[in-house]
């Protein structure tokens, strides 16, 4: 990363020094994991840059215990690779963001993971990646390392800070050390696709799906042209429902919901590497990579989720979408507008129960509206004294959320 | 600044809690005066007898009467009580169903209970969302009996269900049987509505799976009380499972049981249920209940398994294939509904069981990594005899939650401050062997004295600097889960720069 002032500490020590100097001089920092996701969120003006990727390897991985520790600078491709050699994964299904940004993909680390919080389409059935977050080791902005949460799945020792710290994006504290926890992989996996269903109706049958026993690991809806370009089922739109699980299990599961869904549409299926790389995509927004407009994502109750699709295409003709987490989660691309389209993407919303956050934008555009959905008073003042409980003097990714914090 | 809390006839170990302030207790009838203006005459109890009610939870050897009690209505008599007593400088207890095991709901002399037992109503079940929104005061199950009929039922299953709150079951993020598959209540919660300590009201989460800003949700589960009192939860109800089958497995060593356990998880497979007993704990089950437990065995595990039938039945043969390379000496599979109710049947009344061979029984709580389990129990066992009293053990085996049971005569002289002595060096083992404190009873003030065996000064006065955040001046269940109570101005000393402060709209702290 090009800085004027890039530090790149080597471990917690070091890392702890530099911070209690910035603290003391009010010296405000940026921090940067492998900086794949550094157009999420409001700029930070900074004046000086930390690298965290030097704090880098597994330290501790045993599979029948379900957990893993590692330093956070790790690369996510490299977690993966090892808990995959013991048949095991991270069950939120963590998206690799690089190309979205211009970036490459598997660079990523797995301390930016968890800062951000971001999950993909499994969190319907296994949670965030705040579910997995299970302790840590981090310094604050007052220069002090210290620790939270433990090395064991089940534990209500103390606040669970873990959850704070998850979605953060670096306003809190630099992670220094981190554990997750880690589950079984599915032996056998199928997608199901309800084809050519208006939204309504597409959305009516992921509710029956998520409302059966078969246990849906995944549940998303896209538009013809997204169809298309991911699966060789044409240009129609398709209401996908992943089943994972033994492979018994799978396969009288695939065939139970044939059995439900069958009366509301034709029923296609996709399987092996054409289904993991359609799930893959989804999760990744690569869809829309390469686009320029705006990018959204928006959060909403999912029964409201076609509601919430006819509002926004009434206020943006143009705009393109497609739903994961059974109508849940939205991923929009907005006709450019002068404020990214945040007015007509947060009043299509308004009433809904949801909330919109603007995921790529230019630095204008991030810099002038809210990037994250407007806090009640309340809520905002707490929010900043929580920002000031760990970091007093503001020096970390100062404004990424909300204006100063 | 600390004083020892009055205890009646138990010799157990004395508890410090934080000085009473005599000028608040001295200005009850005032309060209790004020308190009936805001929440209505016959919602604050203030005489001695109905407050006996009240005066401890689950962790019955500790007691003290609260200064008052008040039960409110709605959201917004709690946010007038609240505001009332923060302007008064009167400290607050929030208080579910009292089924709590570590003493978080119990009273201060000078502070006022706040129990939301009359908050007791489900709002609204909405399927299509596939949540329920309700009021903190309802029983955990009663939420899965309002949407059995449809098929559902909320996860998260506490022994207590029938009595614990969900508010309290937020408080602690509480866990049951089912955990190791279905996640604790964090992992089952999409929202809170909550007030503050002045009276601001304000709710975190919804019917959507994520929530913008810093995650407050996931950090009120489990605060214990100490930053706010709950006064709506909305949850996520799964659809049932459409079968379950048990194994009951006998092992001739806590080794080869532990090892099964490992070789399971390993293996791959996720149960619904994954416990393990150690001899005590079955002869004293079978004893009470006459479950059919085999007697000739070291450690018994019961596995469940549930989804699909065919799923199920495959999984049951993984299990039992295992069970068998692990030294297996007894091996059941339930072939019906009611034989797998029966397995079930000791391992669920174990407590009732502990109480029916000891005059008193205490339950401790903490969280090992599974491979050291044969380690822990030869310790415990070691332990017990050293300390003699005898140690039963029952284990979420899945998750390494481990509940040892202290069995001991309270009417004897000394023996209760043994028993809390062995718990201690338990508790202690426990992190010693890189576990922690408490795995789903919290830390309340029973472990409140042991967390810097776990935690280093630095780690704890970061958490109480988050507790400043919500309640700067420790009015909120204060002498709970902290040994020491800092000054949120103390705690939040920083040596300020050319006199420019980075937030001048803030508070300082
Ligand atoms: C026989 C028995 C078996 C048990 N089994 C289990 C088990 O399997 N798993 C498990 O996890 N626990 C178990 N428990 C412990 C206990 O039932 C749980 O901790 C439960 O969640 C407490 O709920 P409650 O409503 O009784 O809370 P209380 O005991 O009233 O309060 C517990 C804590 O929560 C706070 N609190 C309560 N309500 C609110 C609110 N509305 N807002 C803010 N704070 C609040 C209190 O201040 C206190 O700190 C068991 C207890 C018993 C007696």
């Amino acid at each position: 990363m090009d800085h004027a002032n890039l530090l790149r500490p080597a471990d917690e020590a070091e890392l702890a020094v530099l911070v209690a100097e910035a603290a003391g001089s009010g010296r405000s920092l940026e921090l940067i994991g492998k900086a794949t996701k550094r157009g999420l969120g409001r700029p930070v003006a900074s004046e000086a840059m930390v690298d965290l990727s030097c704090l880098t390897g597994v330290i501790d991985y045993s599979p029948e215990e379900l957990v893993l520790t590692a330093r956070p600078g790790t690369p996510l491709s490299e977690i993966e690779a090892t808990v995959g050699a013991a048949s095991q994964m991270l069950a939120f299904e963590p998206p690799d963001f690089g190309p979205l940004y211009g970036g490459v993909a598997g660079a990523g680390t797995l301390g930016g993971t968890l800062a951000c919080n971001l999950s993909g389409p499994r969190r319907l059935k296994a949670g965030a990646a705040r579910d997995h977050f299970l302790g840590f080791r981090a310094v604050n902005g007052r220069g002090e390392a210290f620790k939270a949460g433990g090395k064991v799945v089940k534990n209500v020792t103390g606040y669970d800070l873990c959850k704070v710290i998850a979605g953060s994006y670096g306003t809190l504290v630099a992670l220094t050390e981190v554990t997750i926890k880690v589950l079984p992989a599915p032996e056998a996996t199928m997608t199901l696709c309800l084809m050519g269903l208006a939204p309504d109706a597409a959305m009516t049958v992921l509710g029956m799906a998520l409302a059966s026993p078969h246990e849906i690991s995944a549940a998303a809806y896209t538009p013809a042209e997204i169809t298309t370009d991911l699966t060789p089922l044409g240009a129609s739109a398709c209401a996908a429902i992943r089943i994972e699980g033994v492979a018994p299990s799978v396969k009288a599961r695939a065939l139970a919901l044939r059995d439900l869904l069958g009366k509301q549409g034709e029923v296609s299926s996709i399987e092996g590497e054409v289904a993991r790389r359609f799930w893959i995509a989804l999760r990744d927004v690569a869809p829309f990579a390469c686009h320029n407009e705006p990018l959204w994502r928006l959060s909403v109750p999912p029964a409201v989720g076609a509601k919430a699709q006819a509002r926004l295409i009434e206020a943006m003709p143009g705009a393109r979408l497609y739903h994961d987490w059974g109508g849940g989660l939205i991923w929009l691309i907005a006709p450019s507008a002068k404020d990214a389209a945040a007015t007509a993407v947060r009043g299509a919303l308004a009433g809904l129960g949801g909330h919109a956050t603007l995921v790529r934008a230019p630095l204008e555009a991030r810099a002038h509206g809210p990037v994250f959905e407007p806090q009640e008073p309340a809520l905002d003042a707490l929010s900043r004294r929580l920002k000031a409980s760990f970091d007093p003097r503001a020096i970390f990714n100062r404004g990424r959320m909300y204006e100063g914090v | 600044m600390i004083v020892t809390l009055g205890r009646p006839s138990d010799g157990g170990h004395a508890l410090k809690m934080p000085e009473p302030d005599s000028r608040i207790i001295a200005e009850r009838r005032g309060l209790v005066a004020a308190l009936r203006s805001v929440a209505g005459t016959e919602a604050v109890i203030d005489d001695a007898t109905s407050l006996r009610v009240f005066e401890c939870d689950g962790l019955s050897a500790y007691r003290q009467l609260p200064l008052a009690v008040v039960l409110p209505r709605s959201t917004a008599e709690v946010s007038a009580v609240l505001k009332l007593c923060a302007e008064r400088g009167v400290k607050i207890v929030p208080r579910g169903a009292g089924t709590g095991l570590s003493g978080g709901a119990l009273p201060l002399a000078d502070g006022v209970t706040v129990g939301v037992s009359r908050l007791n109503r489900i709002l609204e079940i909405d399927y299509a969302n596939r949540c329920v929104v309700t009021q903190p005061g309802v029983a955990n199950l009663a939420l899965s009996h309002a949407v059995s009929a449809a098929g559902f039922y909320y996860a998260p299953d506490p022994s207590s269900q029938v009595a614990c709150s969900i508010g309290g079951n937020v408080a602690e993020n509480s866990g049951g049987v089912h955990s190791l598959k279905y996640g604790l209540t964090s992992n089952n919660l999409l929202g809170v509505e909550m007030v503050l300590i002045g009276g601001d009201v304000v709710r975190v989460g919804s019917k959507a799976f994520e929530a913008p800003g810093y995650d407050f949700l996931g950090l009120i589960t489990g605060s214990e009380g100490l930053l706010g009192v709950i006064t709506e939860v909305t949850v996520r109800i799964v659809p049932k499972p459409e079968t379950a089958r048990a194994l009951l497995i006998g092992f001739p060593s806590n080794e080869a049981g532990g090892l099964c356990v490992a070789r399971i998880i390993g293996g791959g497979i996720i149960p619904a249920g994954l416990e393990m007993m150690d001899r005590p704990a079955i002869h004293a089950a079978e004893a009470f209940c006459h479950a059919g437990y085999p007697m000739d065995v070291e450690a018994l595990l019961i596995c469940e398994l549930d989804g699909p039938p065919v799923e199920v039945d495959h999984l049951v043969g993984m299990v039992k294939e295992i069970a068998e390379g692990c030294g297996a000496n007894s091996l059941h599979i339930s072939t019906s509904e009611a034989e797998r109710l029966r397995f079930w049947l000791g391992r669920k009344s174990a407590f009732a069981a502990t109480a029916r061979i000891a005059p008193d029984y205490y339950v401790m709580d903490g969280t090992i990594p599974r491979r050291r389990l044969p380690e822990v129990l030869r310790r415990i066992g070691d332990l017990s005899r050293s300390f003699n009293l005898p140690v039963a053990n029952v284990f979420h085996a899945g998750d390494g939650n481990l509940h040892p049971l202290i069995m001991y005569d309270a009417n004897k002289p000394g023996e209760l401050a043994r028993t809390e002595a062995l718990g201690t060096e338990i508790l202690k083992l426990c992190v010693e062997v890189g576990g922690v404190l408490t795995g789903e009873h919290g830390v309340g003030v029973e472990k409140r004295d042991l967390m810097p065996t776990m935690f280093d000064e630095t780690d704890l006065n970061q958490q109480q600097r988050v507790k400043c955040a919500f309640d700067p001046e420790g009015l909120l269940n204060p002498g709970k889960v902290f040994p020491t109570l800092r000054r949120c101005a103390e705690l939040g000393h920083m040596h300020v720069h050319h006199g420019q402060t980075p937030f001048p709209d803030l508070p300082r702290f």
